[in-house]
């Protein structure tokens, strides 16, 4: 067998491309938004975001190479200690960190700071995918399970402490991973069951209307059920479980989430709740999407995603220069670039041979789905504002490297699929 | 056993994707509301600033309200063009101030050409009417009013405070974004410690304008505007009616009043002379007016009844006494000789107990008194002897409250100063100190440092026979009626109420037949007082007197410093008794003693 040892004939090209394009796309967005007629400030200008995001790129593409030299071996070999480190790194955010926009989630290094928890998301995929992928490994053991969970609520713990909540949610994602793996759906029903309560209590002022509501459900299933002992008593433990959850709801949202982030999901559900801020930026942002049209006003020719009517503009609600310039057919496209990305990865994931890289390649389809779901969900509407960025698209270094990382030690593992073969 | 898993996860994928598309569908192509509004940046957000709370005095009557003025705000990129010759005669400015105006638009950090920022700040009420008529002629500007603070009196100025708009600084600690730049806070007094009660919360509305800009109604019928909430009245402890008075008597003097009621700590007048107009610090004229009153060398601004700290004189001897009582190192009984070889002393007496002490103000008795306090024998040292005294001796005259700031409703309280071993320590430095060294602490002169207000609390603590209520100026908060929770917490000495008894029975004695007797007495109530003059070589002794009345269920406790004007039992003891006479009876029967208060002028 001849064996076709250079990386470039072996990695996935179109995964690469699709890779490019939306990081052009990107780009192009970040120009468009700082982009004003009466100024002549080229693309490239370091002053605007545009030109510090083409830095960015080209810090990118030395971070590709670096992962493609690297041995392949090297990823799983290291992941805890990669995983050890970024925890190291995201305890020190709260101590030495800096804050910017109402988080707390930079480590600065001269002028130039880092968000550690951009990192957290490879690095926690790597570890979950060794633990999973190791041999003899079954995911039904509940010892196994805690295990799983301690390792994704640990970041998500020392990201809440930084109070970015956004990016600590985008790990619960994992729970997609295990239940590709074989774990019981019901955890997962569990885990949307609390987000509904969640959203119930932050709906609701008093929570007693609630408890109220949740004594009227168990009554009336009492009286109107089978009277048997057992199922009333599974009844009331079940109906003091879901009270116990309001309340720690209760204490999160009151105690451990900042003003800010209330608001926003508070905003979500009742957008005059907040009418000074993130109210104001949902109805912003649905008004300059939907000023788009079928086909968009045109490169440069927005007029709402410039003068700071939505703020982070560049960032996490970049969605809306595409809905305003290129319209309908913009967002179909641009959607439909993520849609091909995404099942491209799961199929690929798919291909593999060895667990280790399947589960790594299902949490780098699942991590990049949920920022691109909620990012794009909240800026038509539909989700709570919630500051994540747009994958490869959105302005910022730390979050495009992240990402980059994410996806090319992937395509990295990819690559090499066959030799895992031949050593077995 | 994962069959079909991978299908699950690659539909959910597609299918979040078709929703999205359906969703843009609807708000892109369907919904052509969202196109209009943004075409014409139709959409405009209007603050509606809440009002501030009111303040009453005790008895209901308003002291504090709103009254309205007006902003000229602008939305730079709906101004095209702009006829500058007419803008300046209609806003009675020039062309350089307009051009400043614009400069300086630019460098406010919240600007942007697309939301109102203001151009002018008030207006006042007389350009209004005229402007009103004529804003239509100016694309792109708008009137907005605010509201500014009003004042029923032209008294209580430190007390209540002022409020201004919001510094730079404190805008960027504002993490809970509760103030935008423009909007007004407490700065100092009432209007600073009760902020957040006062401010209220803003509202906000959202209008539908044509292309044009003009109004054409409310978006979406109104239902995303949210109304202001009004802030929280407040019901003031103060008579406002004595709070007058006092400031009259205190008129070309410096120094303070602070009247307590001394059951609740209520404080009913609290006077710090010299003062200001309070209606000075609102509206356009703030800063003028600002520089003029923190630049006068009186220091209206400095509210002394809380910021001042002195030697608190002759009447730090009757804490003396009670603290040398409760040690049993005398009992009222007790006799010193008045030999005035070490300390001065004044008056014909030779041979005193307790209270005729008390009453002739005898230094020489309470330097006696403090050597047996401190000097009990209980080490063989005396430097040791001494600090052990002097440890017990601290503990006692901090339980007045002195030495700490008492905790009232205003900020920037001084706690004043009780030395103890560890500040003698300090101030010579490791080197030995003994009795010797610090006597002068015995009659209230030395290192002693206290606020007129701990003054008026000591006469409170008396008066309510061993414990006081911290004294606070707002006794009810909004709807709740309530002052602040430690304003219901009683504070006890460590002296028994039977040492307070002795000490009232002396500071009757003062004011009948010792150094307080000719201004202080009064007919038909009985009063007890201390007076006290507190030395400022060359210049004349701060005056100092301290009372409570009556007697027996005492309504009022009260003090008065009034520097440089000599002997307490003069000024001091006239204003202090002409207060009690105001507050018990509603008006003063003594025009000899008003005049002799009046004609005092000790200001520079």
């Amino acid at each position: 067998m001849i064996r076709e040892d250079n990386i470039t004939h072996k990695i996935d090209w179109v995964t690469v491309l699709l890779y490019g394009s939306i990081v052009f796309l990107g780009w192009l967005n970040i120009y468009a938004v700082t982009y004003d007629e009466n100024a002549t400030t080229s693309i490239f200008s370091l002053d605007i975001n545009s030109g510090r995001q083409l830095i960015f790129i080209a810090g990118s593409l030395i971070i590709i190479s670096a992962i493609l030299i690297i041995d392949r071996q090297f990823y799983e070999t290291f992941a805890y200690i990669i995983y050890g480190l970024l925890l190291f790194m995201l305890l020190l955010v709260p101590i030495v960190g800096k804050e910017v926009g109402g988080n707390k989630a930079w480590i600065g290094i001269g002028s130039f700071g880092v968000q550690p928890s951009e990192f957290a998301k490879f690095a926690t995929a790597l570890v979950v995918a060794k633990l999973i992928g190791s041999i003899g490994f079954k995911i039904d053991n509940f010892r196994n399970q805690l295990i799983l969970f301690g390792l994704i609520a640990a970041p998500i713990l020392l990201i809440i402490l930084q109070k970015d909540f956004g990016t600590a949610l985008v790990f619960t994602v994992f729970l997609v991973v295990f239940f590709r793996e074989g774990m019981s759906p019901f955890i997962i029903l569990i885990g949307m069951a609390f987000g509904l309560i969640f959203v119930l209590t932050l709906l609701v002022e008093n929570q007693y209307y609630l408890y109220l509501g949740i004594a009227v459900l168990l009554g009336l299933a009492i009286v109107l059920g089978r009277k048997k002992f057992k199922r009333i008593a599974i009844l009331t433990a079940g109906a003091l479980a879901i009270v116990l959850v309001i309340e720690s709801v209760d204490y999160i949202v009151t105690d451990v989430l900042k003003p800010h982030h209330q608001n926003r999901i508070k905003a979500l559900i009742n957008p005059d709740s907040d009418p000074l801020g993130f109210g104001w930026n949902v109805t912003q942002s649905k008004i300059a999407i939907g000023s788009g049209g079928f086909l968009g006003k045109g490169f440069l020719k927005g007029t709402q995603t410039k003068f700071d009517f939505v703020p982070e503009q560049s960032t996490d609600f970049i969605f809306c220069t595409i809905g305003e310039e290129h319209g309908w057919v913009g967002s179909l496209f641009t959607i439909a670039l993520f849609m091909v990305l995404l099942l491209r990865i799961v199929f690929l994931a798919e291909r593999q041979k060895n667990k280790f890289a399947r589960v790594y390649g299902y949490s780098v389809a699942c991590i990049l789905f949920f920022h691109f779901a909620v990012n794009i969900g909240m800026t038509v509407g539909l989700f709570p504002v919630i500051g994540i960025p747009l994958p490869f698209f959105s302005y910022g270094g730390s979050s495009l490297w992240g990402f980059t990382i994410l996806l090319f030690i992937f395509l990295k593992l990819d690559a090499h699929r066959m030799q895992v073969l031949q050593r077995l | 056993m994962n069959e079909g898993r991978r299908e699950i996860i690659q539909i959910a994928f597609v299918a979040v994707a078709i929703i999205f598309l359906i969703k843009l569908f609807f708000i892109q192509v369907i919904d052509r509301r969202y196109a209009e509004l943004a075409n014409s940046n139709a959409i405009l957000k209007e603050i509606e600033p809440p009002v501030r709370g009111l303040i009453k005095d005790r008895n209901g009557k308003l002291l504090v309200f709103n009254t309205p003025e007006f902003d000229l705000e602008i939305i730079r990129k709906e101004v095209k063009t702009l006829d500058s010759a007419k803008f300046c005669e209609v806003f009675e400015m020039t062309i350089e101030d307009l051009r400043k105006n614009f400069k300086e638009l630019r460098a406010k950090r919240e600007y942007s050409p697309v939301k109102p920022t203001i151009f002018i700040k008030q207006l006042s009420n007389l350009d209004f009417a005229k402007i009103q008529d004529r804003i239509d002629e100016f694309k792109g500007f708008y009137i907005k009013p605010r509201s500014t603070r009003a004042y029923t009196s032209q008294s209580m100025a430190n007390a209540l405070g002022y409020v201004s708009e919001i510094s730079k600084d404190k805008l960027a600690s504002d993490k809970e974004k509760i103030y935008r730049q423009g909007d007004e806070i407490g700065q100092s007094g009432i209007e600073a410690y009760y902020e957040k009660y006062l401010r209220g919360k803003g509202g906000v509305r959202y209008w539908l304008r044509n292309v044009d800009g003009i109004v054409k109604g409310p978006f979406d019928e109104g239902r995303n505007d949210t109304l202001s909430v009004p802030g929280q009245d407040l019901i003031s402890t103060v008579d406002i009616d004595l709070q007058e008075y006092g400031e009259f008597l205190m008129k070309g003097k410096a120094g303070s009043i602070i009247a307590i009621e001394p059951a609740t700590g209520e404080i009913l007048s609290m006077i710090s002379g010299p003062s200001y107009d309070p209606i000075m610090l609102t509206g356009r004229n703030y800063s003028e007016n600002f520089v003029l009153i923190s630049s006068d060398t009186n220091k209206p601004l400095f509210n002394r009844p809380l910021m001042a700290q002195y030697r608190p004189g002759s009447i730090f001897k009757i804490a003396q006494a009670m603290v040398a009582l409760q040690e049993g190192v005398i009992s009222p009984d007790t006799r010193f000789k008045c030999d005035r070889s070490i300390i001065g002393c004044h008056g014909p007496h030779s041979n005193e107990d307790l209270r005729g002490a008390i009453t002739h103000s005898c230094n020489p008795y309470f330097h006696q008194a403090l050597r047996r306090m401190l000097n009990q024998g209980k080490s063989n040292s005396p430097f040791d002897d001494t600090r052990i005294g002097l440890d017990q001796w601290t503990r006692h005259i901090s339980s007045f409250g002195f030495g700490t700031p008492l905790g009232i409703d205003l900020p920037n309280e001084k706690g004043g100063l009780v030395p103890s071993s560890a500040y003698y320590d300090r101030a010579y430095g490791g080197r030995p100190w003994k009795f010797s060294n610090i006597y002068s602490i015995a009659i209230g002169e030395g290192e002693n440092l206290v606020v007129p207000l701990q003054m008026a609390n000591f006469a409170a603590t008396i008066a309510n026979k061993g414990h006081y209520i911290a004294p606070h100026l707002i006794k009810a908060i909004g709807d709740s009626l309530k002052p602040l929770p430690q304003f219901k917490q009683r504070h006890y000495t460590t002296i028994d109420a039977a040492n307070f008894q002795i000490a009232a029975d002396a500071m009757q004695r003062v004011v009948e037949s010792g150094t307080g007797q000719y201004r202080a007495k009064l007919d038909s109530v009985i009063v007890c007082g201390k007076t006290g003059s507190v030395q400022n070589e060359p210049r004349p002794d701060h005056s100092v007197f301290i009372a409570f009345a009556p007697k027996e269920n005492p309504k009022i406790a009260i003090s008065v410093y009034v520097e440089f004007s000599g002997q307490g039992a003069r000024a001091a003891a006239s204003i202090a008794s002409l207060m009690i006479e105001k507050y018990l009876f509603g008006t003063t029967k003594r025009p000899q003693v008003e005049a002799y208060v009046l004609k005092g002028d000790f200001l520079d």
